[in-house]
């Protein structure tokens, strides 16, 4: 097998090594990649949308249709990841563990049996259980709150320097999940629970291709923002940065639930009750 | 001068490239991936993807990681070759 | 001889790239594991990215954001020779998230086939499928 392996990857090296004097040197102005429709793209961003940033003008505006299937695509990953994995059993057929908080000490309880979820002597701990971090718990606490504010300002900012939904959406699926990793699983369903992020992540791509619907309604082309400028109260050209602000909100929503959904099902092996 | 930059990283890349794939544990597999998307993500910096970059970052190197580890966690950390 | 090393030195970016997609290939036909095969994919598919964004690259100018200050007169008209070639950026930033859902669903097949089959080696699992 190795043999083998080694002779088609070095067959394949040979073919694209083969390949390669063909193109353009790197970095040349002249490559064909950017002489085609780019030019047009760099020239007529400002003018048309009002996005100094071209590639957010591009992505959800010029290509928007493009963007609306990839979004569709990651949704649909996160209830395939959903199928594959997911068991719903009932919860007492597990064997729970308890630790009292003020001396340390942990409680099996069998089958069937559970203490009260909400006492505050006795917490819920996983079986796979490491020791009580109050460093860990605390610093993570501490930053959460800003990596979402920073994912909000990547989503908000998009237009004028790097960033958009899809960042901004990985890096708040990243908060809960980092919040998910530093507390436990049951903490982290109590914030956003399965169904909340299922819900959202279907409304995200809702959200997308509902601005499409508004515009056709309207009696434009689908995703011709511009159509929205009687309902905003601008014109045309803002309207199309409006635009795309609205729809970088639902590829944020889509891709921060979708990513939050995947961690919890990997995690917990499709669970839900103990996870990393 | 900017290329040796640009050349150094890129010896990086492929050290953690062929490291993520020959180590035998999947754990320090998946952390020396980690490494490698955040190189990937360096390199593309430089070429000016500033967008490609940021992308990479949260995804490659942050979420993509603790997928691995969860599913290492979920399954088991030995591994024959 | 000095024209050949020059040539091969202008396009160090897709020897990279070739090693790195020669390198993921590898992984997915020889390493018996299956976490190992998934590294393997997610190589091959940054190699590609490298390769689209290689191609768009252009040496010494600026980053595809125009150029705009705060006031109304800031704008200017952008000179397409000034700016890198935002195309290839667009596509590849959708690959990369798609990269990701695909690394999710690929892993939720392999805790799957853990959960059936107690391991993840390749010729483990085909003894066990022939076993009963």
């Amino acid at each position: 097998m190795k043999t083998f392996a080694l002779i088609t990857v070095l067959l394949l090296g040979g073919l694209l090594f083969y390949g390669t004097p063909d193109f353009p040197d790197w970095g040349d102005p002249a490559s064909p990649a950017s002489l085609h429709v780019s030019p047009y793209y760099i020239e007529h961003a400002v003018e048309d949308t009002a996005v100094p940033n071209i590639v957010t003008a591009v992505l959800a505006d010029y290509r928007g249709y493009d963007t609306m299937f990839e979004t569709a695509v990651i949704f649909s990953a996160g209830i395939a990841c959903l199928f594959l994995l997911r068991v719903y059993r009932r919860k007492s057929a597990r064997t729970r563990l308890y630790r009292h908080n003020l001396t340390g000490v942990t409680l099996r309880i069998a089958k069937g049996g559970k203490l009260p979820e909400g006492s505050a002597e006795f917490e819920r701990i996983d079986s796979v259980w490491v020791p009580y971090d109050m460093i860990i718990k605390v610093t993570s606490r501490l930053i959460v709150p800003f990596v979402q504010l920073f994912a909000l300002y990547v989503i908000a900012h998009g237009h004028h320097s790097p960033g958009g939904g899809f960042q901004g959406g990985v890096i708040f699926g990243a908060a809960i999940i980092l919040y998910a990793l530093s507390n436990d699983l049951r903490r982290a369903f109590r914030r956003l629970s399965e169904k909340a992020a299922l819900l959202a992540s279907a409304a995200g791509v809702l959200i997308y291709v509902g601005t499409g619907l508004l515009c056709l309604l309207l009696g434009g082309n689908f995703l011709d923002y511009s159509m929205l400028a009687e309902m905003l109260h601008t014109d045309a050209i803002m309207a199309r940065s409006h635009g795309i602000l609205i729809v970088e909100i639902g590829v944020g929503l889509a891709v921060m639930a979708v990513m939050v959904s995947l961690y919890y099902n990997l995690s917990s092996a499709g669970r839900h009750d103990e996870g990393l | 001068m900017i290329w040796p930059v640009d050349l150094i990283i890129m010896v990086l890349v492929m050290i953690c490239g062929i490291g993520a794939i020959m180590v035998r544990d999947l754990l320090g597999a998946a952390i020396l991936f980690g490494a490698y998307s955040f190189m990937m993500c360096l390199l593309w910096a430089i070429m000016g993807a500033v967008d490609v970059a940021f992308t990479e970052a949260s995804v490659g190197a942050g979420v993509s990681a603790v997928f691995f580890v969860a599913a290492v966690f979920r399954t088991s950390r030995r591994t024959k070759d | 001889m000095e024209s050949l090393l020059s040539n091969f030195l202008a396009k160090y970016n897709y020897w990279v790239y070739i090693g790195l997609v020669m390198i993921g290939m590898y992984a997915m036909i020889a390493k018996r594991n299956l976490v190992k095969k998934i590294i393997g994919m997610n190589i091959v598919q940054t190699a590609v990215i490298l390769f689209y964004v290689s191609i768009g690259a252009k040496k010494g100018k600026t980053i595809p954001i125009i150029a705009h200050g705060h006031e109304e007169t800031g704008h200017h008209a952008a000179q397409a020779i000034d700016y890198i070639s935002p195309l290839p950026h667009v596509l590849m930033l959708t690959a990369i998230v798609v990269s990701v859902a695909t690394l999710g669903v690929a892993l939720a097949l392999a805790i799957k086939i853990y959960r059936q089959y107690g391991t993840l080696e390749e010729d483990e699992i085909a003894l066990r499928i022939n076993e009963p």
